[in-house]
């Protein structure tokens, strides 16, 4: 066979940078996939828990991926599940004792929810779909990719129910005394867990408004 | 004894696992299309909670938590493997998932058809791993308050998503926005349901 004389595919070409633009926006994981909603709400009342959580799932699933990616040969199709949640809780087990080590108050607040990244469906569900059947390099790419669109969304919504429930940014105050002495009140509810759920709501509202691709058919 | 009663009513109502910490959002969504399939994948939840929970209890209580070993010998007695904690409860989890499966599909085949794909889903589902995570957690002091706790959790969680199965079954009926059809109006659904359970914050245990 003339396997060599196959031009090697460039590291950054088009097709593999869709891997990461993708997820993004038109394959969104938490808007479009609806994966990994589980641990996305509960850590995004305040911005720095949910940029360490996002952190966190963009370092566990991009290394998951590789790995299985790397295995998938090797791996009995009736076992998988098993020897990817192991390959998963490793890599989790590893994260905590990181996290626990260098910000020991975020990893208090996360609490279960750092745990709770090897249930992740996200994960699980990017290993099953593209790393089972994609060579190392693309499954890296795509593992970045598809937490780099969950993190963003985490973001978003940490950014707004830190603004407007607490009035801070990574516990800055940013809106201006002067507000509180016109009478302005933070939106305890905003705190409040319902709230993370219409938030997702409403970024959907407006992702879909804009991609009218994405509107489902009823 | 009272106290495991309220250990009950506080994890299916005030401490519920879809409204107050968001677990088993998955499978919250993806399957709470009818009532039927919701009230099968609720009825298996309530069931691998109630084993789960209790089963990694004693496992926490007598292999994981710092001086658990003692029980083996004196000089196990500061041995700390409570890092171990994830891999060990998942591999229970999803052994036990594998066990209710093989036992539902021989007793009832009818069941074992309609859970389906959901069955196995299970063992990926994080109420599952988040109860027995909250359970190490909150430092519960006897088996039976982990069981009663674990029973609560699935029971919450049985809850929500046979609420939001039948809210879903109307609201096809209604004009949605075309943006905020399924997926966006389901969020904001849940977080409208969530609210109304807060209202439980008000009891006192």
């Amino acid at each position: 066979m003339s396997a060599e004389i196959k031009e090697r595919e460039p590291l950054f070409s088009a097709k593999n940078m869709k891997l990461i633009k993708n997820p993004i926006n038109i394959s969104n994981p938490i808007t479009v996939q609806v994966l990994g909603i589980c641990s996305a709400l509960a850590v995004t009342a305040k911005l720095m828990p949910a940029i360490v959580l996002s952190i966190s799932v963009i370092v566990v699933m991009a290394a998951a991926n590789v790995i299985i990616s790397l295995l998938r040969d090797g791996i009995p199709p009736r076992i998988r599940i098993i020897v990817q949640l192991v390959v998963i809780a490793s890599l989790v087990i590893l994260v905590d004792q990181v996290l626990k080590a260098f910000v020991y108050d975020v990893s208090k607040q996360l609490s279960v929810f750092v745990g709770l990244i090897i249930t992740n469906c996200i994960i699980m569900g990017r290993l099953e779909a593209f790393a089972m059947s994609n060579k190392p390099w693309p499954a890296f790419l795509d593992g970045i990719g598809n937490a780099l669109g969950y993190g963003i969304i985490l973001v978003v919504i940490a950014f707004f129910r830190e603004l407007l429930g607490s009035g801070t940014i990574f516990d800055f105050q940013v809106i201006p005394q002067a507000f509180y002495e016109f009478g302005y009140q933070n939106n305890g509810l905003m705190i409040l867990p319902p709230m993370a759920l219409i938030t997702v709501g409403v970024i959907i509202w407006v992702q879909r408004y804009y991609t009218r691709d994405l509107i489902e058919k009823n | 004894m009272q106290e495991i009663f309220n250990i009950f009513i506080k994890s299916i109502f005030i401490d519920n696992m879809v409204f107050a910490y968001f677990l088993g959002m998955c499978s919250y969504l993806a399957v709470s299309k009818t009532v039927k399939t919701s009230v099968g994948l609720g009825l298996a939840v309530i069931f691998v909670l109630g084993i789960t929970v209790p089963v990694d209890y004693l496992l926490n209580e007598f292999v994981l938590k710092a001086g658990a070993l003692a029980w083996l010998d004196q000089s196990f007695a500061d041995v700390d493997l409570s890092f171990l904690s994830f891999i060990l409860f998942i591999a229970i989890i999803a052994s036990m998932v594998q066990l209710v499966e093989m036992i539902v599909e021989k007793f009832s085949p009818a069941l074992y058809a309609s859970l389906g794909i959901f069955l196995p889903l299970i063992a990926v589902n994080c109420a599952i791993l988040g109860g027995s995570l909250f359970m190490q957690e909150r430092e519960y002091q006897s088996l039976a308050q982990a069981t009663s706790f674990g029973l609560g959790s699935g029971v919450g969680w049985f809850l929500a998503i046979v609420g939001i199965a039948a809210i879903r079954e109307k609201i096809r009926y209604s004009h949605v926005p075309p943006a905020l059809r399924g997926l966006g109006i389901t969020f904001i659904i849940t977080g409208l349901m969530g609210i109304a359970f807060m209202s439980f914050l008000g009891i006192k245990l």
